[in-house]
């Protein structure tokens, strides 16, 4: 057994404590222990982008990340950008653009996507395509996940006005 | 795959850290870890001890001094990126950012890390190549100060000693309305360039060249400046011959080679790269003079 700390954090809303191997990435300790099992892990070298998450709201790579340092962080996943029953209004855009075929990368887009949307409401899609170029997908080339963005920031941009 | 075992520790002053890279045998600094979590994923580096740096308040500030800004070695790149002091006074440097990895690791991803970790295609060494950028460099025995052209030994390989942590660099600013152009060849945006270059101009009142300072990456081990180049030009008055004709000295670089390019293919992009920064900074320069 390796070493290992005691770490307390916030994911998705609630406090949540627990004795971690300091060697376990963050996306082990998401999955394995607190079972959230939506966030994916790929490439395991920052490459592939199924692993991100938002660490105190900015995306980062879960793989590229030990648990131990997300002690005292606030960390959001996939799981904790739905409503408590159905779909926020970004995932209900992906059900309606085709934005997903076999949804490996969906949980990484969606986190990319929220921190990108939030930053930059109403983008290009040049915008959208480089905010997704850490993400990769290889069943939709991009077309629907693009669309999806669009849509999105469409439709927030009709409620602000 | 999953690091090896290791030894965690978490020091929260710069003297707490090099207390502890003095003790510690095998041990590795981690910033951001978006190139060493990656390696220890992969098992190519399996280090005893891990010195998280991530919580050393004083390695996290942008500061304006002079004409000159300290950048703490843990200031991450998104935050480099978004500071003001950054963006009114070093524009090289937002460009630059832009094009390094993704909005997810400048999340991580620090600014000292990068030139740390040293890899030929960065943009940061040539950024602060560029810059005349001096590194600040600190261990048990005291500090130290090195200008970035003696910051690459090697591949991969900065003149750091084991027991020595960055704790800091400091960029000489150029004077407010200066051109300035970052520009690479990536076959994807993110991805590692095959060859970039940082370039810095300002002109006189009759339009030639006043100064100008041009940085390479990804054609050899470290950050290449092209000062020979740079001497050629001052008091030039510009146009595209003049920097047709000087981009040609790139082709003297010594071209690394790998699977991703050749040494000549890597050769020709310096040139041409080398041209179009010089381009666009005189562009920017000629808009920017008072």
């Amino acid at each position: 057994m390796g070493e290992r700390r005691d770490i307390t954090l916030t994911v998705n809303g609630a406090s949540v404590s627990r004795d971690v191997e300091v060697r376990w990435t963050l996306v082990d300790f998401l999955r394995h222990e607190l079972e959230l099992t939506g966030t994916h892990v790929g490439c395991e070298h920052g490459v592939c982008g199924a692993c991100t998450v938002l660490i105190d709201g900015r995306s980062a790579r879960s793989c590229l990340m030990l648990a131990v340092q997300a002690d005292g962080h606030e960390v959001t996943t996939v799981e904790g950008l739905s409503p408590a029953e159905g779909l926020s209004p970004l995932q209900q855009a992906f059900v309606d653009n085709h934005g997903l075929q076999c949804g490996y990368c969906t949980p990484g887009i969606l986190c990319t996507l929220t921190e990108f949307l939030e930053t930059n409401p109403d983008p290009s899609e040049e915008e959208i395509r480089i905010a997704l170029s850490g993400n990769l997908c290889r069943c939709t080339g991009y077309q629907g996940i693009v669309d999806a963005a669009l849509a999105y920031a469409r439709s927030n941009k009709g409620s602000a006005e | 795959m999953k690091p090896a075992p290791f030894s965690y520790h978490r020091p929260e002053s710069i003297a707490e850290a090099v207390a502890m890279m003095a003790d510690l045998d095998d041990a590795k600094i981690l910033a951001g870890g978006q190139s060493l979590m990656a390696m220890m994923n992969f098992r190519y580096l399996a280090p005893d001890h891990i010195v998280d740096i991530n919580r050393i308040p004083e390695l996290t500030e942008i500061r304006e001094e002079g004409n000159t800004i300290r950048f703490g070695a843990m200031v991450r790149q998104r935050d480099a990126a978004d500071s003001p002091i950054v963006q009114a006074r070093c524009p090289l440097l937002i460009e630059a950012l832009s094009l390094v990895g993704h909005m997810q690791t400048r999340n991580r991803g620090t600014v000292g890390g990068s030139l740390s970790h040293l890899d030929p295609s960065a943009e940061m060494p040539a950024v602060f190549s560029a810059l005349d950028a001096v590194l600040h460099v600190s261990s048990a025995c005291g500090e130290r100060e090195i200008p970035i052209g003696e910051w690459a030994l090697g591949f991969m390989m900065p003149n750091l000693e084991p027991d020595e942590l960055l704790i800091g660099i400091t960029a000489l600013c150029w004077p407010v309305g200066h051109g300035y152009a970052f520009l690479e060849m990536a076959r994807r945006h993110g991805d590692f360039a095959l060859a970039g270059a940082a370039a810095l101009m300002t002109l006189s009142g009759d339009g030639t060249i006043e100064r100008v300072a041009v940085a390479l990456t990804g054609v050899d081990t470290g950050p290449v400046r092209l000062e020979e180049m740079e001497a050629v030009l001052v008091g030039r008055k510009p146009d595209r011959a003049l920097f047709a004709d000087a981009a040609k000295a790139a082709e003297s670089v010594a071209g690394i080679e790998d699977v991703h390019a050749s040494r000549d293919y890597r050769r020709r992009l310096a040139v041409v790269y080398t041209r179009r920064a010089l381009t666009l900074a005189h562009e920017r320069a000629a808009q920017g003079r008072p």
